[in-house]
């Protein structure tokens, strides 16, 4: 490994990664990697996770065909330094601020996203110039064997290099020990990591059409990415009393049509990645407190790795289910006797990556953005934000911290560094010894930007 | 001690068992001692002569706890509290710039002009953008929203990220607490401000007009050294601020990554001149004497640290800094109220180290006078000290300016780049466009000054950080304010329009027309759309 990173510093020395045409033929090759291996990445992440191809497509492929075309589209304009303003006092002088490689950096990815969590910030990295090592998550192992197999093939490899191996990124403790290595030597990071996302639904459920689709985007939320194992997939829904009956009843009913009626003919979904994951979700439903709140679902199949997608009502707060974050098919509802308690409920926990809210109520909405912290926040849906390339995609707090997608991504691996440019003539005395009454009068004006006051001291009208 | 023998990080993290700060054995001075007397009970000291409580992991809990209620309570949120805060602040500046100048004599013998305007001044001017600017960086950000999303909008909503700790240096005391302090308030979090105990008149007075002026249950300051940072390093933080150096930044990094605490590191680095031949000679040569030697004696993050030059030109920019340095602080520099002295003792010994080592004590061209009584070293410059000297290879911080000679300039970008770190800022005086150029394209630093130096800290439109070991991070103006946000990603859909394509059960149909709409092209969507109803 260190050779491969000797090489990359060697590669990025000699400044080949910094031209625009660089950036942009790899963007390209990354495309042209995509496009004539979708059945393989299909394949792939069938057999890492059972995932169908338009999950796949929907969630993978589409989003890093998208990332790379938006990036190259926009790539120059990103590229050009951005001009800052200065004040008269400076004239004549040109301030810019210039985006530049940072210079080698690396890129760990996780298993549920493989294809997108290793290419999305791979594109950033290379759209702002550097050179690469990804270590994708040997959790998904054919996705990790495709990458390493294929990305060779396709891009620079004195740049770019995929590394197999890593553990189980994503989660707050892995986080800390990346961030203490990183802080040997004194290497920025990016955290993206999880949380319990929560959705507010509130009383558009007593409007039949919006019931409907607000169970739509729940179920499709929850079970369509990666049966759960999303960061951003919905951890679990508080809804009033009253409305709670009403809400599980279409939830099923959408569960029913979407993936089949029982285990045994579920379909269009993904299975839990390993035994270990499938362990950790059984377990969380051991407590017989949870157990005993199942209503629908709960039953489990430990040799193909599927657990039916499972609705509870009001397990205990004290659970696991309800402190650790689920990653798997299972959605606890909670409900409270009148729905603006879900704030203090949310702010109860660790800032999640994203908080979801099903409501039309203005009202209720600012007191959502101002009274919660969350990474983003999506009203009435789920996940789409992450399709957003003009949003920033990222946590707070335990979530995480930075951010990527779109522009972002640019933007986090660049070092924005300041330019100012100014001409020898004209020469302010005032800025050199020896120091004088008038020196310090002129400069707190000039500080001040007073430009009258300067015109009177310099022409004797103001005592200095 | 931070990392001690039993500290359970010390091993982990590979670093000296036994840590010592750079600035450990301060002169022991008379108290700086306020002029009114103030029954302070809000803010906690440590001084070795006024041990009124000792401030350890508890009092930090507590510190931390009462701000988390603060914040909590939304108290910081509002446009008013901040804007009082900041106008609060100005007033402090305002009415006290006597005893601030006072406390920077003492602390630092920082001549007046130095104190009210790279302290003083600054911070109002901060102030004062903050307090014009706000209105308009609270308002959220729109943001577009494409095809795949319709119907939808969507803004980025700046919110404050909690409660942070800012930890400062000692040379420009005032300035690089308050100036991260001012960007903690615009952005409505509530603060603790650690000053450095290395300047203990500005630490004091500090926690003084902090508590006389500011609101105490949102903002305080923490007094003390090695052992109330690490009880506050303990803590969780939302962000943490350090300006300082490599060696305690990791320190500080370490500790925030227990918590995933983000961090923003301002260090330093040896910030290089490239002056070319071809060039106002005087005017150039007085700019770097205003960003060495005017910049509390050298002791500044971004004052130029060496020069290279040509070798024919050497002997001309020597000469020139005889004559300009003679102007401004007289035939005895020592004699001179316009420079400031060495802080403290163990930092005087550090660079008399550096001139002494034998492979640099016979290049001094100019000055190399020492008067450790009064902890001053003259002006000196040195022509061609080895590359492998120690002080070719530490950041100097202190009045020593070496020459490196190069054949031709460009050889310098070589030398800049061989260095393997990445210094917080660089200045070229050069009148060749391509020259500047190529300065630019190569060149990696926290920011780059052509024809000047270190002005670009009172650009507030300019982003003041560094990269690599120079830090990470920035502020100054709205990086301020950004710095101390969390830029919160918000989608607003309406229950019309669901597209049926999201949902299960998929077919081939509903693939094409994903594909169709992730290509973005009205086109395609048709013909996906078209298909759709075919079969």
């Amino acid at each position: 490994m260190e050779e491969s990173i000797a090489e990359l510093r060697e590669t990025f020395r000699t400044g080949t990664t910094k031209s625009v045409s660089w950036r942009k033929k790899q963007l390209r090759a990354l495309l042209d990697l995509v496009n004539e291996n979708e059945d393989s990445i299909f394949q792939a992440l069938d057999q890492d996770l059972g995932k169908s191809r338009v999950e796949s497509y929907r969630d993978e492929i589409g989003i890093i065909k998208k990332s790379a075309s938006y990036s190259l589209s926009c790539l120059d304009k990103w590229m050009a330094p951005k001009k800052g303003e200065l004040p008269l006092l400076f004239f004549p002088a040109k301030a810019e601020v210039m985006p530049e490689p940072l210079g080698v950096v690396l890129i760990f990815s996780s298993w549920n996203f493989p294809i997108t969590v290793a290419l999305d910030p791979l594109i950033g990295a290379i759209s702002a110039g550097n050179t690469v090592l990804l270590k994708p998550s040997e959790l998904a192992p054919a996705c990790m064997s495709f990458l390493t197999q294929t990305i060779p093939r396709y891009l620079d490899n004195k740049a770019i290099k995929v590394i197999g191996g890593g553990a189980d990124v994503g989660s707050p403790r892995v986080g800390r020990l990346v961030l203490t290595a990183a802080a040997k030597y004194l290497t920025p990071v990016t955290l993206e990591l999880g949380g319990k996302c929560p959705a507010i639904v509130d009383n558009t459920l007593s409007n039949p059409s919006k019931a409907k689709v607000t169970a739509k985007r729940i179920v499709g939320g929850k079970w369509g990415p990666c049966t759960g194992q999303a960061c951003i997939a919905i951890d679990y829904v508080l809804v009033e009393e009253k409305l709670a009956s009403t809400l599980i009843e279409t939830v099923k009913k959408y569960i029913k049509i979407f993936y089949g009626d029982n285990l045994k003919e579920l379909k269009s979904i993904s299975r839990i990645v390993n035994q270990l994951q499938f362990q950790r979700l059984v377990n969380l439903l051991k407590d017989p407190h949870v157990a005993a709140s199942v209503v629908y679902g709960g039953s489990v199949d430990e040799e193909k790795l599927v657990i039916e997608p499972t609705i509870l009502l009001d397990p205990p707060l004290d659970s696991e289910i309800m402190n650790e974050e689920i990653f798997g098919p299972l959605l606890p509802i909670i409900t409270l006797k009148n729905i603006e308690e879900s704030i203090e409920f949310i702010n109860s926990k660790p800032n999640p990556l994203v908080i979801y809210a099903f409501t039309e109520n203005e009202t209720f909405k600012k007191r959502i953005l101002s009274e919660t912290s969350s990474g983003s926040v999506t009203f009435n849906d789920s996940m789409v934000q992450f399709l957003c390339d003009s949003l920033p995609f990222g946590g707070v707090g335990q979530s995480g911290f930075g951010r990527y997608h779109g522009k972002y991504s640019f933007d986090t691996f660049s070092h924005e560094k300041s330019v100012l440019h100014r001409a020898f003539y004209p020469e302010l005395e005032p800025r050199y010894p020896p120091w004088t009454n008038f020196k310090l009068a002129f400069l707190k004006l000039a500080y001040a930007l007073d430009y009258f006051g300067l015109i009177l001291l310099m022409s004797g009208f103001r005592k200095s | 001690m931070i990392l001690s023998q039993k500290h359970p990080d010390s091993h982990a993290l590979n670093t000296p068992q036994k840590l010592t700060l750079p600035h450990r054995h301060y002169r022991r001075r008379r108290s700086y001692r306020p002029k009114k007397s103030q029954n302070n009970v809000n803010h906690v000291m440590a001084s070795e002569e006024e041990k009124k409580s000792v401030f350890d992991v508890e009092s930090a809990k507590e510190v931390v706890k009462e701000l988390r209620a603060s914040f909590a309570a939304g108290k910081t949120k509002s446009y008013e509290w901040r804007s009082t805060q900041l106008n609060a602040m100005l007033k402090m500046m305002e009415e006290n710039e006597p005893q601030i100048v006072a406390a920077l004599r003492d602390d630092l013998s920082k001549p007046e002009l130095e104190s009210s305007i790279y302290e003083v001044a600054m911070v109002k001017s901060s102030c004062r953008v903050a307090l014009k600017k706000l209105k308009h960086w609270i308002m959220p950000e729109k943001a577009k929203t494409s095809l795949i999303t319709f119907p939808s909008s969507a803004e980025i909503v700046s919110e404050p990220l909690g409660v942070v700790l800012v930890i400062s240096a000692w040379n420009y005391p005032f300035l690089l607490s308050l100036d991260p302090v001012i960007g903690a308030i615009a952005a409505g979090n509530a603060v603790v401000l650690k000053p450095s105990e290395i300047a203990p008149a500005t630490s004091l007075l500090l926690a003084r007009l902090a508590a006389d002026y500011l609101d105490r249950s949102c903002i305080k300051v923490v007094e003390g050294a090695v052992p109330e940072t690490s009880a506050l390093l303990e803590q969780k933080w939302d962000k943490i601020l350090y300006t300082g150096n490599g060696r305690v930044a990791r320190i500080v990094m370490a500790a925030a990554a227990k918590h995933l605490t983000p961090v923003v590191l301002e260090l330093g680095g040896k910030c290089p001149v490239i002056v070319d031949s071809d060039i106002n000679l005087q005017v150039a040569t007085r700019r770097i004497i205003a960003g060495k030697w005017g910049c509390n004696n050298g002791q500044a993050c971004i004052s130029p640290d060496y020069i290279i030059t040509t070798k024919s030109y050497a002997q001309k920019l020597v000469d020139s800094f005889k004559c300009e340095l003679e102007r401004f602080y007289g035939k005895n520099p020592f004699e001179s109220k316009d420079l400031s002295r060495i802080v403290n003792s163990n930092h005087f010994a550090r660079l008399s180290k550096l001139l002494d080592e034998d492979k640099v004590s016979g290049k001094i061209v100019h000055g190399g006078e020492r008067d450790e009584a009064n902890l001053r070293i003259a002006p000196t410059i040195l022509l061609d000290v080895p590359q492998d000297s120690l002080i070719m290879t530490e950041e100097i911080f202190g009045p020593l300016l070496p020459i490196i000679q190069v054949d031709k300039l460009e050889d310098s970008f070589d030398v800049i780049n061989s260095s393997g770190t990445k210094p917080l800022a660089a200045y070229l005086f050069t009148n060749n466009k391509k020259l500047k150029e190529k300065f630019v394209a190569t060149v990696s630093a926290g920011g780059l000054v052509v024809n000047d130096t270190t002005v670009h800290l009172a650009e507030h439109t300019l982003p003041f950080g560094g990269v690599g070991d120079s830090g990470m991070g920035a502020y100054h103006g709205k990086f301020s304010f950004d710095t101390f946000s969390h830029k919160k990603a918000v989608l607003y859909r309406g229950f019309a329009c669901d597209a049926f394509v999201r949902y299960p059960p998929y077919s081939r149909g509903k693939l094409r027309l994903l594909e169709a709409l992730f290509n973005g092209s009205f086109f395609s969507i048709i013909r996906a759309l078209l298909g759709w109803f075919k079969s």
